[in-house]
């Protein structure tokens, strides 16, 4: 059995597990799972997503003037890094469909690049955080009336954003592999599920922060 | 179903798109409009949602079972909320002061 996919590798040019009928069956079935496995991950934020329902309309004063605290042009840059991240992503893929392979490592590189970027201006907003007491916990300060539920604001506004940067680390680790592997030679036209399917995890993520940007840095501006 | 490659073309004017969206969703955000802030500023999220889902990650052009999972997932997400909500907004119901 392993000699036939080692051959099939060969005369292929695709890594087609033996259960498929052929490398088209293949690439609808691994896409159809990383579908589910984005489904599962809707639902993983969903909870936090209820959440802020929940206590933004028990609290809509406190959530507005909590949000001021945060900064919105840090806030609406690291947008816009984002959805550039998201298109050199869509780029990679489309360098690993027509078998470019410099256009794949490089829109790899930069989508990385960006994803950096984008870490290194939320670590620097959760300095400012600290700076402020805005973390909640023993040193937590914000002025009355509202301390209480602007605590919860940022609870929310600290899970939410750190369960995305989780997200974002661990993507950055995927397409790092994925640039060894493209510089290898194992993409081809044929085979490249790994940059498509990697290229959906991103843009999902990416998706989440098209969400929290809103809810979290644009609830209360037009109090300022 | 056959792969369906997307012209680079085609990923740039998505991405001026959602630039655009957010420097709109940016800019109305300041100014007061009431509730209707909120239904604004999530009907553009889903607006740039929907773009990259569509185009980016190809569900417009993937067979309708993938569309059929995506929506799924939203429509759970959906039960979700609504459930909660039956329950947190209707708590004051029936128990008037006086």
């Amino acid at each position: 059995m392993a000699e036939t996919s080692v051959a099939d590798r060969h005369t292929h040019g695709a890594a087609r597990a033996h259960q498929f009928d052929d490398a088209e069956q293949q690439r609808d079935a691994v896409t159809m799972g990383m579908w589910v496995f984005l489904v599962t991950e809707i639902m993983f934020f969903g909870g936090l997503f209820t959440a802020y329902v929940v206590y933004r309309t028990l609290y809509p004063a406190a959530f507005a003037v909590a949000s001021l605290a945060l900064d919105i042009t840090l806030g609406t840059l690291n947008t816009a890094v984002l959805l550039v991240s998201s298109f050199t992503m869509a780029v990679a893929v489309f360098g690993s469909q027509t078998g470019r392979r410099r256009m794949l490592v490089g829109g790899l590189a930069l989508t990385i690049a960006l994803g950096i970027v984008f870490l290194a201006i939320k670590v620097y907003e959760y300095y400012q955080k600290y700076v402020e007491h805005h973390i909640p916990g023993p040193s937590f300060a914000f002025p009355a009336p509202y301390t209480q539920p602007a605590k919860m604001y940022f609870t929310l506004y600290f899970a939410m954003t750190g369960l995305h940067a989780a997200h974002m680390i661990v993507g950055c680790g995927l397409l790092g592999v994925l640039i060894v592997m493209a510089w290898r030679g194992r993409f081809t036209p044929e085979y490249h599920s790994p940059v498509e399917l990697s290229g959906l995890y991103w843009h999902f993520v990416d998706i989440i922060w098209i969400f929290l940007y809103p809810l979290l840095y644009l609830v209360g501006r037009h109090l300022e | 179903m056959p792969e369906h490659i997307v012209p680079i073309k085609t990923y740039t004017i998505v991405l001026i798109a959602l630039l655009v969206l957010t420097a709109t969703t940016c800019a109305v955000s300041f100014i007061d409009m009431g509730k209707m802030n909120a239904v604004v500023a999530v009907a553009i999220a889903f607006a740039k949602a929907s773009l990259v889902a569509l185009i980016f990650m190809h569900l417009r052009y993937s067979r309708r079972l993938m569309r059929v999972v995506a929506a799924a997932g939203l429509f759970w997400l959906g039960i979700l909320i609504a459930l909660t909500m039956s329950d947190y907004l209707t708590r004051g119901w029936g128990n008037r002061p006086e």
